[in-house]
């Protein structure tokens, strides 16, 4: 299908252009840590995401008043442009002027402003905070469809016995949601994994380097130092890399279901 | 007591989901010299349009804006031409091989735009599409395939088949059929993956950076992470902020507008198995 071709074929290219230059990637000390970096950045971004994913969809599954604006509200954060939006958390972590600073100031949190985007380890808080922010409502989402497909029988069932909300939740809830935090663990890890906009929109990779992710790694080498061949390379074990990272926690989550 | 946990939770979520773009509007709002003030104001002490007006002086914005519009309509109309027949014969012909088919399609969607740039990008350079409508319009449209598919088929399986024996005992053809009777009465589930599809393209950062590198080419993403001043201390953080609500305002419309058809649109077959 057209779409098989649109996608496969560029893929192909790639492979064959990058072929001669797999040996390069293992003696390469700046990828082992991007590598580090994205795995890093992936990890903190998606438990936080399922995390508080979770404690959204429990919220909006709830009846009450406005719940279908309150859905939609919960889920702009997901649809509004990445890139643009890197530009308004920017603002947000400026050091000077940005409210990052000025909330914990007059909260007493804080003694004195941080630049938050200019020390490696606030810089890379920043990004998760970001990317927590922009894609949990997608979490919310699949999490809140799976909440739906678990049968109100059985929670009637074990109140009944005398459980209360709490061993429900993690004797009925949690198990039966277990398939729907496989789909979005595999998704989001993808995701995370290959992050670039955010990344370059709001670091540009750095302070130094150290916020640079495997995708923006590829980018310099294919754009910048326009070497396409190690550009190509790159791709395909990241490819495959997060390809196998993604379905390894998918398997995981989903095979305990079975246990 | 409950009650009031309850809305304190809701309560949080909407500030958490919504106060990153507030803040966006509240400093595109102040002028100049309220934009700068140390410490900020939460409520603007004045209003004014400067900033919004600024935006098109200094850059070719509306251009950037006409650009990401023509992408996002062609790009969206093509992937529901080319997504709807293709939804429809895995929904309705019984053919060998359309659940993997299926599930291969949903791994296309899995990947990130970051991880197709560089052979995305050769190819479209390699066929002389670089700096090109045309060029963007395929890549997005390919990329938006796998969801309008996916979306299509899942809606189509739930029309009841009653309807399209009649219309092949009148002698229908299969196109026909598809393009008299289920299209039409699939028109909301068609105009959710139009939207998601044009928001998806709309939003598209990476590939559109790299693809689209002449400055009238520019897409609005793009632009706007380009915008900056004559230097490093003069960022025109007002004036940026008025493009981000510019930019976003439209799919904020859609989503609040929509809510109901994409929510179910999505999950529609996000947790089956």
């Amino acid at each position: 299908m057209l779409l098989g071709l649109v996608l496969a074929v560029p893929l192909g290219i790639s492979l064959s252009q990058g072929a001669g230059r797999f040996g390069e990637l293992v003696s390469d000390p700046m990828l082992l840590k991007v590598a580090g970096t994205t795995g890093a950045f992936a990890a903190a971004s998606v438990s936080l995401e399922i995390l508080l994913g979770l404690l959204f969809a429990l919220v909006l599954h709830r009846t009450f008043r406005l719940r279908g604006w309150v859905r939609a509200v919960a889920l702009l954060p997901w649809a509004l442009p990445t890139a643009v939006m890197a530009m308004s958390w920017r603002w947000i972590f400026n050091d000077t002027y940005g409210v990052a600073n000025d909330l914990p100031l007059r909260l007493g949190l804080l003694r004195e402003p941080i630049a938050w985007l200019g020390r490696p380890a606030t810089a890379f808080a920043a990004l998760v905070a970001a990317d927590v922010w922009k894609t949990t409502p997608f979490v919310t989402l699949i999490l809140l469809a799976g909440l739906q497909s678990i049968p109100r029988d059985l929670h009637e069932a074990m109140e009944v016995d005398g459980a209360g909300p709490v061993r429900r939740f993690f004797w009925i809830t949690l198990p039966m949601l277990r398939p729907a935090i496989a789909v979005a663990l595999t998704f989001r890890l993808i995701q995370a994994l290959g992050i670039f906009d955010l990344v370059w929109v709001m670091t540009g990779g750095g302070p130094a380097d150290s916020t640079k992710t495997v995708s923006l790694y590829v980018y310099d080498h294919a754009f910048r130092y326009l070497d396409g061949g190690y550009g190509a390379a790159l791709t395909c074990a990241a490819a495959a890399a997060f390809f196998a990272v993604a379905a390894g926690a998918g398997a995981l989550a989903r095979g305990r279901a079975r246990a | 007591m409950r009650k009031l946990g309850l809305w304190v939770a809701v309560f949080l979520l909407v500030g958490f989901s919504a106060a990153p773009f507030l803040w966006s509007v509240v400093t595109s709002l102040k002028p100049r010299d309220e934009v700068f003030a140390v410490p900020p104001t939460y409520l603007p002490r004045g209003a004014t349009l400067d900033n919004y007006a600024g935006v098109f002086e200094q850059r070719p914005f509306a251009r950037y804006l006409l650009n990401s519009l023509v992408v996002a309509a062609g790009s969206t109309l093509l992937a529901l031409c080319a997504g709807a027949p293709a939804a429809y014969a895995l929904a309705r012909l019984r053919l060998r091989g359309a659940g993997l088919v299926e599930k291969g399609i949903l791994l296309f969607a899995l990947v990130p735009p970051a991880v197709l740039l560089v052979p995305l990008v050769s190819a479209a350079r390699g066929a002389g599409l670089a700096n090109s409508y045309a060029g963007l319009v395929l890549v997005h449209a390919a990329l938006n395939l796998p969801l309008v598919v996916w979306m299509l088929a899942s809606f189509f399986r739930r029309i009841p088949s009653e309807l399209e024996d009649a219309a092949r005992v009148d002698g229908f053809s299969r196109l026909g059929i598809l393009a008299r009777i289920v299209l039409p009465v699939s028109a909301p589930a068609v105009a959710a993956a139009g939207v998601l599809a044009f928001i998806f393209s709309w939003n598209e950062f990476t590939i559109s950076l790299v693809l689209m590198s002449r400055d009238e080419m520019r897409t609005v993403p793009v632009g706007i992470a380009m915008l900056s001043g004559a230097s490093a201390y003069e960022i025109p953080w007002g004036r940026i902020q008025a493009a981000v609500v510019m930019t976003t305002l439209p799919v904020v419309a859609a989503v609040l507008a929509l809510q109901r058809r994409i929510v179910s649109g999505l999950t529609a077959g996000a947790v089956k198995e």
